[in-house]
């Protein structure tokens, strides 16, 4: 709280320098394990991005459907495209729109785009986490490594219904 | 006298009007005085409304009482995140700017008047935010206001007004250093404590344009006047959101080595050491606006790993600086006292029955232990799929703003008491476990929140059991962080009696002592008679601090480690 001396520009001692060594390779491990796991690891977040609009989007969504429909659970569509094809899903308030049945160890291109808010993709308890903004067609490459009926939560508010909008992924 | 001769045309009315504190020997400007008395009330204000949020909003999410309707956990939300994250700490902040630029320098306050318009602007800001939230349903939009979901035209203006003041109290700040050193109030560089409230200063400048360009805008979309890219708003939100908590963390270790000095004695270890520290945070912290937008569409890897790690984690480095250098120069301080026994003897001689060590001490446990290790592994790129919108998050920064920034700033606030406001502290033994009371029970929040989120419970949810798959122990982790916020408000309203009471009982009284509980010695002026010869001495060196940095390093690698192997386990997604 007080003034220094005047000069206090002096060399460190011994203890800091030891622990400014270690902290500095340990930042630097840090910063290496990023692009480490963007070369090697198999969960990365996808970068892939169009622009779009709600109605375009809608549209392709709406195709999507009805090209791929299986059957339907509680006025929601259950589709079941093609693996290694373009999936899409589309949040709105509050919901997430078609189901979509994949099969385990095939990849899917998923297209994910919001028709006014920002949402939150959350897909439990899978614990993959994305985020969904209006006029981003934000697609991630998913391969499912497992089976069953995976929940999507929406994580990210969207006015008052924000908690009701649950939407579901099977997996088989 | 002509060393005052006016240096900026609205100072020139302004008389050098001081008392001079008997505890310290500062010279205590009497427009700063107002000034941090004003911005203290106004903050303590704001943390009792956000307080009574917290509360109730914490009873809804601990599932088994779950208190609240939808309609109005949203709308405490918002006012929670408004009152607490902003007006609680900037106010409090601005207070510590007031009296940093003034009384550390054993100056005056050159631009009272504009330091008054600055704070008007924020109280009008602050209750305004609080009206609309309250009033106006379509403002329920939480504390970020993602456009293009669309609140009230004046709930914008009112973050604008609040931010404006700030902004304006900020170049106060500024005036007030350089008008010192032009009359030479103080010889050489600035304390450290501060340098390091200058820090906070800069980054907060910049932190309040950056808001400017987020909210400024938005508020013409909320006319009508323009579009506004929801993208676009998330980036500039955050370059004024993020950095707006690395303000808060300049500002607390401002106040952690305050603190250290006043309660303990220190000198710092080496002053360049720990300028060097702050330096690295001016630099490079502000990238960390990126830890919002690592699963965001559109932003490539590059752009995102740069930024998440501060360049190359420089600013962490900053921060394992400080993590040494403070309880290194406690070590020092109190082993030159004779406690010189084993590795810890030093620490188990801590005045810890003084309300403001206990402050420190647990501002630094959880910021760091907690706050600190759980931001860096969510702040890693991949790894944040993992935990973006979960409760991890508000479990990080409920550990740095709560447990840590609030803390301290409550434990410095029963320093502010006696030698500002020139009251007695009343209910001394409250002040003596608040800081306890309040630190374990945020503690409890964040680890609660953490292992829910671990789990997948999103945040910012009025109802987690719509999911339907949420695991059994979610129950158990959210009790465990309902009964935190139990604590926690507990203590927060100890502070609050506390504060009122010793304001508004007692006559006015020059403080005696420094110290409020742990003797009559002055540990401010112990420390200028600090040698070096003591400070260099082999006894005195801080080998304990060695030890207890390297045990954090191992948590935070287990940690940071844990998180990729959960990484690996889950769906291959790029």
């Amino acid at each position: 709280m007080l003034a220094p001396e005047q000069t206090w520009w002096k060399p460190m001692g011994r203890l800091e320098k030891t622990w400014l060594t270690v902290a500095l390779v340990w930042c630097i491990f840090l910063t290496i394990m990023m692009p480490l796991w963007y070369f090697m690891g198999k969960q990365n977040v996808p970068t892939e991005t169009y622009r779009t609009t709600p109605q375009e989007f809608a549209a392709t969504v709406n195709d999507f459907v009805a090209k791929y429909q299986i059957g339907e659970e509680n006025g929601i569509p259950v589709v079941a495209p093609p693996p290694g094809s373009d999936v899409y899903l589309r949040a709105s308030t509050w919901q997430w729109y078609p189901i979509l049945q994949l099969e385990k160890g095939k990849e899917y291109r998923l297209h994910i785009s919001s028709m006014e808010y920002n949402h939150g993709f959350s897909l439990q308890p899978v614990n993959i986490n994305l985020q969904v903004v209006p006029g981003y067609d934000y697609v991630a490459t998913i391969t499912p490594t497992s089976v069953g009926e995976f929940t999507i939560v929406c994580n990210e508010y969207c006015f008052l219904g924000h908690h009701t909008m649950v939407g579901k992924i099977i997996v088989k | 006298m002509s060393a005052l001769s006016p240096t900026f045309p609205w100072a020139k009315d302004a008389k050098d009007d001081y008392r001079a504190c008997p505890v310290t020997t500062l010279k205590v400007d009497m427009h700063t005085e107002r000034l941090v008395i004003a911005n203290a009330v106004m903050a303590v204000v704001c943390l009792v409304l956000g307080g009574i949020a917290a509360l109730l909003i914490a009873l809804t999410r601990w599932q088994a009482i779950h208190l609240l309707d939808a309609l109005w956990f949203y709308r405490l939300l918002t006012l929670h995140g408004i009152d607490m994250l902003v007006a609680w700490i900037v106010f409090f902040e601005m207070a510590g700017l007031h009296f940093g630029s003034t009384v550390l320098l054993n100056a005056r306050h050159a631009a009272p008047k504009l330091a008054w318009f600055g704070f008007i602007l924020m109280t009008v800001g602050g209750l305004m935010a609080n009206f609309v939230v309250l009033f106006d349903t379509n403002s329920i939009v939480t504390f970020t206001a993602y456009v293009p979901m669309k609140a009230h035209p004046l709930f914008y203006l009112s973050y604008i007004l609040f931010a404006v003041g700030a902004l304006i109290a900020v170049i106060t700040f500024f005036i007030n250093i350089v008008v010192a050193k032009r009359e030479a109030r103080f010889e050489g560089s600035l304390p450290l404590v501060v340098f390091g409230l200058m820090t906070a200063a800069i980054l907060a400048t910049y932190t309040l344009l950056e808001g400017a360009a987020a909210i400024v805008p938005a508020f013409f979309w909320s006319l009508g006047l323009m579009d506004f890219d929801p993208g676009i708003y998330r980036n500039f939100f955050w370059g004024f959101g993020h950095p707006a908590q690395q303000v808060n963390l300049a500002a607390m270790v401002a106040i952690w080595y305050a603190l250290a000095q006043m309660t303990v004695g220190i000198r710092p270890v080496n002053e360049k050491f720990s300028r060097l520290a702050f330096i690295l945070y001016l630099f490079f912290i502000n990238l960390g606006s990126a830890h919002h937008l690592l699963v965001d569409p559109g932003l490539t890897f590059g752009w995102k790993a740069v930024n998440t790690s501060y360049a190359m984690y420089l600013a962490v480095l900053g921060s394992m600086m400080h993590a040494f250098s403070i309880p290194a120069a406690m070590e020092i301080a109190l082993r030159a006292k004779g406690y010189r026994k084993g590795l810890f003897g030093w620490l188990r001689n801590g005045p810890w029955n003084e309300p403001g060590f206990g402050a420190l001490i647990m501002s630094m446990i959880l910021f760091g232990w907690i706050g600190g290790v759980t931001g860096v592994t969510i702040g890693t790129e991949q790894i944040n799929m993992l935990a973006h919108n979960t409760l991890r998050l508000p479990g990080h920064f409920h550990a740095t703003v709560v447990g840590g920034t609030t803390t301290a700033f409550m434990g410095f606030t029963y320093y502010v008491i006696p030698l500002i406001f020139r009251k007695e502290l009343k209910l001394k033994k409250w002040a003596v476990w608040q800081p306890y009371v309040f630190g374990g029970g945020t503690a409890l929040v964040s680890l609660g929140m953490i292992t829910s989120g671990l789990q997948g419970v999103s945040r910012r949810n009025w109802d987690i059991t719509f999911a339907g798959v949420v695991p059994g122990t979610v129950d158990l982790t959210l009790a465990i962080f309902g009964i935190g916020a139990l604590i926690a408000v507990i203590g927060g309203i100890m502070y609050v009696t506390i504060v009122l009471t010793s304001i508004l009982t007692g006559p006015r009284l020059e403080a005696s002592s420094l110290l409020l509980t742990a003797g009559t010695h002055n540990p401010l002026l112990e420390s200028t008679k600090l040698t070096d010869r003591q400070m260099e001495d082999k006894q005195n060196q801080p080998r304990g601090t060695l030890v207890l940095v390297f045990a954090f390093l191992v948590w935070f690698a287990v940690y940071y480690l844990t998180n990729w192997w959960l990484l690996g386990r889950t769906w291959f997604i790029r």
